[in-house]
C-alpha cells in the first residue's frame, strides 16, 4: 500500500488513454454480457412455453429444443473466444502502454 | 518440517488402517474389493505423494493461499474444473439425463453459462485487486474491518452449505460403491482433505484438483467412445435411443395415463423433448439465474484467480475451464443416454433413487457387466475418480473457509493486520484444522438428512450476497461501506429464508398426507392382488401375484414407517403447516434484493474513502499495475 500512495490515480484515471480504454471495454463487456444471459434464459423459457417449437424435427432424430441446447455450448465458447481475441488484441495493448507510462514517471519496479 | 512430514505418513497410514475393517456391502462385490482397493490405492498414493513434494513448497501465507500466484493459466483451468465439477454435477447430471432425458442435458447447461460471468466481468479485475480472499476486494475502498466481517461470515456460509452437501454426498457415496459405513466415509475423506490442504495448502489442492479433473474427462471419454462404439455416433445414436425399450418403458412410466395412445416410437422420440423432468419454469429461471450469477461469487472459486500471475493468467484460466466444463457436459449427454440404454432407468434408480450411480453402472456394464474383471475394474475406476472427486472439491472449500477465519477475522479484524509472517501461515493451519473437524462433524451430524438443495442454496447466497457486493464495489463509483453491508446482510438473510419457507423443507402434514395416500392405494391393491392370487391357475401365475404382494407390502411398509417417524409433529423446522412461497430456488427474488440493498446501503451511507480510493481502484483493476506479483520461488 506503500507505493500505491505516491501515485496520482486521479490523474491516471482522468488520461484520455485511460478513458477510451475504459469506453471500449466497459461498452463491449456489457454489451456481451447481457447478450449472454438473455440468450442462456431463451433454453428454460422455451422449453417452458415452446414445447411444440423445441419437438419439430430438424434432421433425422434430432429436434429444435437438443440443436437449442447444443448451440448454448458454442455461443459460450463463442463469447470467449470473441473476448479473448478482443482482450488480446486491443484492450491488453493499450493497458500496457498506461503502465509502462506510470512506472516511468513513478519509477515503480516492477 | 520434517516432523510435518512424518506426521503426514503416520496420517495416510492411519486412514488405510481404520478404512480395511469397516466393510460392508456395497455396488462392488466382495470378489472384486481388492480390485477397488487397488485403483483406491493408486489414485491416493498419487495424491499423497504430490502433496509431499508440496509440502516443501509451502513457506509463506501467500504459498499457502495462493501457491505464491506461481500456478500458470492451464494449469489453473484444468483446477477450476477439477473444483467445480463436484459429485453434483459429475454424477448427479449423468444421473438426470438417465432418467429424464432432455430436461437433465438442458440443466447442464447454466452450469456452463455460469462461466461467461466469472470470464467477462469477475475473473481479471479479482485477479488485479485481491491477495487471498474474497473480503480483501471488498475491503479495498470500504471499511475493512466492516467488510472483513460481512464478507468472511458470507464466505464461511456459503462453503459450510456446500461443504454439508459434499460431505453427506460423499459419505453415501462411498458407502454405496464400496460398502465402507457411513460415519467412517466421511472421517476418510475429512481427514484425507485436511492431509493435503494442511501439508500442502494450495499447491497441494491445485494439484489433487487438476489429477481429478483430468481422471474424471479420461474416463469420461474412454466411456464414451465405448457408448459410441456400440450405439453410433449422434444420429444413429440418438435412433437408437428413441427405439431402446428400456427408454419406451421410463417415458411411458412418467407420463403414465398419458402414454396409453403413443406408440412406441413416439414414447422414444418424447426422451429427447423437453417437459419431462420439470414442470415449474418460473423455478427453472430462478436455479438458473442463481447458477449464472451464483458461480461468480462462490469464494472457493474467486480464490482460484489468486494463484495466477496475471490478469491475461486469469482470463487464460477460464477459457481453459469452459473448453473443458462444457466439453465435458457434452460428453454427460451421451453417459446419460448410454446408460439409460445400456443399464436402464429402473436399475439405476434401484440402487439411487436420484440416479447418482447411472455413470458408475454404465462403467460396469460396458465392461462386460457384474462378473467380469474388466467391467468391476471401469466401476472401481469411475468410483475412485468420484471419491477424489469430492476430496478434491471439499479441499478447496475448507482452504476458502480457513482463508476467511484466518487471514480475514483474525489477521484483518482482531489482529488489525499486526501480525508475523510464521503467526499468519500458523493461524491458516489452525483454521483449517477448525474447518475440516467442523466438515466432518457436520457430516456426521447430517447423516441421514436430505441435503441436495444445500448446494443450491449455496448457489443462491452466493449469487444474492457476494456476487451484488463484489461487481458493484469494483464497477459503481457510488458504492461503499453501507452498501456492502446491508447488500451482505440482506443477500444472505433473504436467500436463507426463503428456502426455509419454500417446499424444500419437509411439511408432516403434506408427506403424511402422501403417505397416507400410498397406504390406501397399496391396500387397495393388496386386495386385487389377494383375489387374483387365490384365481390363479398355475404355479407360474402364483408366483407373479406373490412377488406383486411381497413388492405392495415392502411399498406399504416404507410409507407406514415414514408417517411413524414423523410423529405428532405438525410444522417444518420453522414451524409452517405448508410452505409460505412456491419457489423452490430463492434466486428470482433474493438476487435482485440483494442488489437493491447495495445500492440502497451506499446512497443513504457517507464513505469519503469509497469515493476517494475509486479513480485508484478502477485504474488497478483496469490495468493490472502493482497487482500483487507472483512470489519467487
Amino acid at each position: 500500500m506503500a507505493e500505491t500512495a505516491r501515485v496520482d490515480w486521479q490523474a491516471i484515471a482522468a488520461d484520455p488513454r485511460f478513458q477510451e480504454l475504459h469506453r471500449k471495454k466497459s461498452g463491449f463487456l456489457w454489451g456481451l454480457m447481457i447478450f449472454s444471459v438473455l440468450y442462456y434464459f431463451l433454453l428454460p423459457i422455451g422449453a417452458a412455453y415452446f414445447q411444440q417449437l423445441f419437438s419439430i424435427k430438424v434432421w433425422g432424430p434430432v429436434n429444435v429444443g437438443l440443436l437449442f441446447a447444443l448451440s448454448e455450448f458454442v455461443v459460450a465458447w463463442g463469447i470467449a473466444f470473441v473476448y479473448s481475441r478482443r482482450a488480446n488484441t486491443v484492450f491488453d495493448p493499450m493497458a500496457a502502454d498506461i503502465v509502462k507510462d506510470i512506472e516511468k514517471r513513478y519509477g515503480v519496479k516492477k | 518440517m520434517n516432523a510435518r512430514r512424518i506426521a503426514f505418513a503416520a496420517v495416510a497410514a492411519g486412514l488405510l488402517a481404520v478404512a480395511t475393517p469397516a466393510l460392508a456391502q456395497g455396488a462392488v462385490a466382495d470378489k472384486w474389493r481388492w480390485l477397488t482397493f487397488l485403483v483406491f490405492g493408486a489414485i491416493i498414493g498419487t495424491t499423497m505423494f504430490v502433496t509431499y513434494l508440496a509440502a516443501k513448497r509451502v513457506k509463506s501465507a501467500a504459498d499457502f493461499y495462493t501457491a505464491g500466484g506461481g500456478v500458470s493459466g492451464l494449469q489453473n483451468g484444468w483446477a477450476i474444473a477439477g473444483d467445480y465439477l463436484s459429485a453434483a454435477s459429475f454424477l448427479g447430471i449423468a444421473g438426470l439425463i438417465s432418467i429424464w432425458g432432455y430436461d437433465g442435458f438442458m440443466y447442464s447447461v447454466g452450469w456452463l453459462v455460469a462461466y461467461i460471468t466469472v470470464l467477462l466481468v469477475i475473473a481479471e479485475p479479482c485477479r488485479n485487486i485481491g491477495k487471498y480472499t474474497l473480503a480483501d476486494i471488498l475491503a479495498y475502498r470500504n471499511n475493512p474491518r466492516a467488510t472483513r466481517i460481512v464478507g468472511a461470515i458470507s464466505v464461511i456460509t456459503v462453503s459450510t452449505f456446500y461443504l454439508t452437501a459434499q460431505m453427506v454426498g460423499g459419505g453415501v457415496l462411498v458407502k454405496t460403491l464400496i460398502g465402507i459405513d457411513y460415519e467412517i466415509s466421511v472421517i476418510v475423506v475429512g481427514v484425507l482433505m485436511l492431509g493435503y490442504v494442511l501439508f500442502g495448502g494450495m499447491v497441494a489442492t491445485t494439484w489433487v484438483q487438476i489429477i481429478k479433473a483430468v481422471l474424471l474427462v479420461t474416463a469420461s471419454i474412454v466411456l464414451v467412445i465405448m457408448v459410441w462404439s456400440q450405439y453410433g455416433f449422434f444420429g444413429d445414436f440418438l435412433n437408437n435411443v428413441i427405439a431402446d425399450p428400456k427408454v419406451q418403458a421410463r417415458v411411458a412410466q412418467i407420463l403414465g395415463d398419458g402414454a396409453k395412445n403413443m406408440t412406441p416410437t413416439e414414447l422414444g422420440t418424447r426422451f429427447l423433448e423437453p417437459g419431462l423432468l420439470f414442470k415449474a419454469p418460473i423455478d427453472q429461471i430462478s436455479l438458473g439465474m442463481a447458477l449464472v450469477f451464483g458461480t461468480a461469487g462462490l469464494p472457493h472459486i474467486l480464490m482460484r484467480f489468486f494463484t495466477v500471475p496475471t490478469a491475461k493468467a486469469a482470463r487464460i484460466s477460464v477459457i481453459w475451464a469452459m473448453a473443458i466444463i462444457g466439453g465435458f457436459y457434452v460428453l454427460t449427454l451421451f453417459l446419460g443416454m448410454g446408460s439409460a440404454m445400456k443399464v436402464g432407468a429402473d436399475q439405476i434408480r434401484a440402487i439411487d433413487p436420484g440416479g447418482n450411480m447411472a455413470a458408475p453402472l454404465l462403467a460396469q456394464a460396458l465392461g462386460g457387466g457384474a462378473d467380469s474383471l474388466l467391467g468391476n475394474f471401469m466401476l472401481a475406476f469411475v468410483a475412485a475418480v468420484a471419491f477424489a472427486t469430492i476430496v478434491a472439491v471439499v479441499a478447496g472449500l475448507v482452504l476458502a473457509a480457513a482463508s476467511a477465519m484466518a487471514h480475514d477475522l483474525w489477521v484483518g479484524v482482531i489482529r488489525s493486520e499486526h501480525v508475523t509472517p510464521q503467526e499468519q501461515v500458523k493461524a491458516a493451519r489452525i483454521a483449517t484444522v477448525i474447518v475440516g473437524a467442523m466438515a466432518i462433524a457436520i457430516g456426521i451430524a447430517a447423516k441421514g438428512q436430505n441435503v441436495a438443495h444445500l448446494v443450491a442454496l449455496a448457489f443462491a447466497v452466493a449469487a444474492s450476497a457476494n456476487f451484488p457486493c463484489v461487481l458493484l464495489t469494483l464497477y459503481w463509483k457510488r458504492c461503499n461501506t453501507g452498501g456492502i453491508v446491508l447488500g451482505m446482510i440482506v443477500g444472505t438473510l433473504t436467500a436463507i429464508g426463503l428456502v426455509l419457507v419454500s417446499p424444500n423443507m419437509t411439511y408432516p402434514l403434506a408427506v403424511r398426507a402422501a403417505q397416507e395416500k400410498v397406504v390406501a392405494a397399496e391396500t387397495a391393491k393388496l386386495a386385487t392382488l389377494s383375489t387374483q392370487l387365490a384365481a390363479a391357475a398355475d404355479a407360474a401365475a402364483q408366483d407373479k401375484a406373490k412377488a406383486a404382494i411381497a413388492r405392495s407390502e415392502k411399498a406399504k411398509g416404507a410409507a407406514e414407517a415414514q408417517i411413524k417417524a414423523l410423529g405428532d409433529s405438525r410444522t417444518s423446522l420453522v414451524g409452517l403447516e405448508k410452505p409460505l412461497f412456491e419457489l423452490r430456488n430463492p434466486g428470482l427474488i433474493s438476487i435482485p434484493l440483494g442488489f437493491l440493498a447495495v445500492i440502497l446501503g451506499s446512497l443513504f451511507y457517507r464513505d469519503k474513502r469509497a469515493l476517494d480510493m475509486w479513480d485508484e481502484l478502477y485504474v488497478r483493476q483496469n490495468t493490472g499495475i502493482l497487482a500483487s506479483k507472483a512470489a519467487a520461488h
